[in-house]
């Protein structure tokens, strides 16, 4: 396959993700549409790490290709990170009003 | 058109029409049961790239654990379809177009190009577990260690943001 498939996939995937964030309006819709895109980015590196795998330059650095994916691993490991707090954030803000609806999030408006 | 294209496409529709799905849906329960699916989808991307570790921690962590706990919380706001409230049909429409106008310029900027690099795809030992496990345990051992500290903050934030008081 061409790097290019894998350009095109891992941005359609991104731009789901982004419309996501903009077009609902549950915290917790929005909070998967942002784990799509950490996985667009992640599927993006691997790729980028296989079409180095495949060059030239890959005889002089074969540990590049395995550089990448540790990259990927820690990604992984922040965004688990991160969601278990953002996920106790939303159980505190559904406490709170009752609602996980972001529009309610206006108080810092005025 | 060998087995390794149709896979890439299959997985490819596969990845994009559950993503989709996961927008459209009302109900957040299966909003996260297709994310799921393209979970999956993006393992079995890892697999044809012979990314064995990759694919298989993305099955653990995110099919196994990250949605597991999205399905808890979910299920403990007893959440139903209609929690989304009346929605705006205009500002669905201007997110809609500003995220296809953005993907349009990049898929247009890319196809300029001229670039034409191959993947490498199901060989390679970039990706198997005894490479990464060296590399991980040698050249990453600092960050791997500064990330289980950040594992031990995370979970003490969560344990005091869920506190009651």
């Amino acid at each position: 396959m061409d790097i290019k498939a894998y350009i095109i996939l891992s941005l359609t995937l991104f731009t789901i993700g982004i419309i996501g964030v903009l077009v609902r309006r549950n915290a917790i819709i929005i909070f998967m549409c942002i784990e799509l895109m950490l996985n667009a980015v992640n599927l993006l590196l691997v790729a980028f790490s296989k079409m180095h795998a495949a060059s030239e330059a890959a005889k002089a650095s074969p540990s590049f290709a395995s550089d990448a994916q540790i990259f990927v691993f820690f990604i992984m490991v922040v965004a688990a990170a991160e969601v278990s707090v953002g996920l106790a954030i939303i159980v505190m803000l559904y406490r709170n009003t009752h609602s996980v609806d972001v529009n309610f999030l206006n108080r810092l408006k005025n | 058109m060998n087995i390794t294209t149709i896979l890439f496409i299959l997985l490819s529709a596969m990845a994009a029409g559950s993503a989709i799905m996961m927008l459209l849906n009302k109900n957040p329960v299966k909003s996260i049961l297709w994310l799921i699916v393209v979970f999956f989808a993006i393992s079995g991307h890892y697999v044809l790239l012979n990314a064995q570790f990759l694919a298989v921690v993305n099955i653990i962590v995110y099919a196994g654990a990250i949605m597991v706990l999205f399905l808890f919380v979910v299920m403990l706001m007893n959440l139903n379809a209609d929690s989304e409230p009346a929605k705006n049909y205009r500002l669905h429409l201007i997110g809609v177009i500003s995220g296809g106008s953005l993907l349009l310029v990049l898929v247009s900027a890319l196809m300029k190009m001229e670039m034409q690099q191959p993947v490498q795809m199901k060989i390679g030992d970039a990706g198997l577990i005894a490479n990464l496990g060296r590399t991980l345990f040698t050249d990453y051992v600092v960050p791997f260690e500064i990330s289980s500290v950040l594992f031990l903050s995370a979970m003490v934030g969560a344990v005091v943001i869920g506190k009651k008081d």
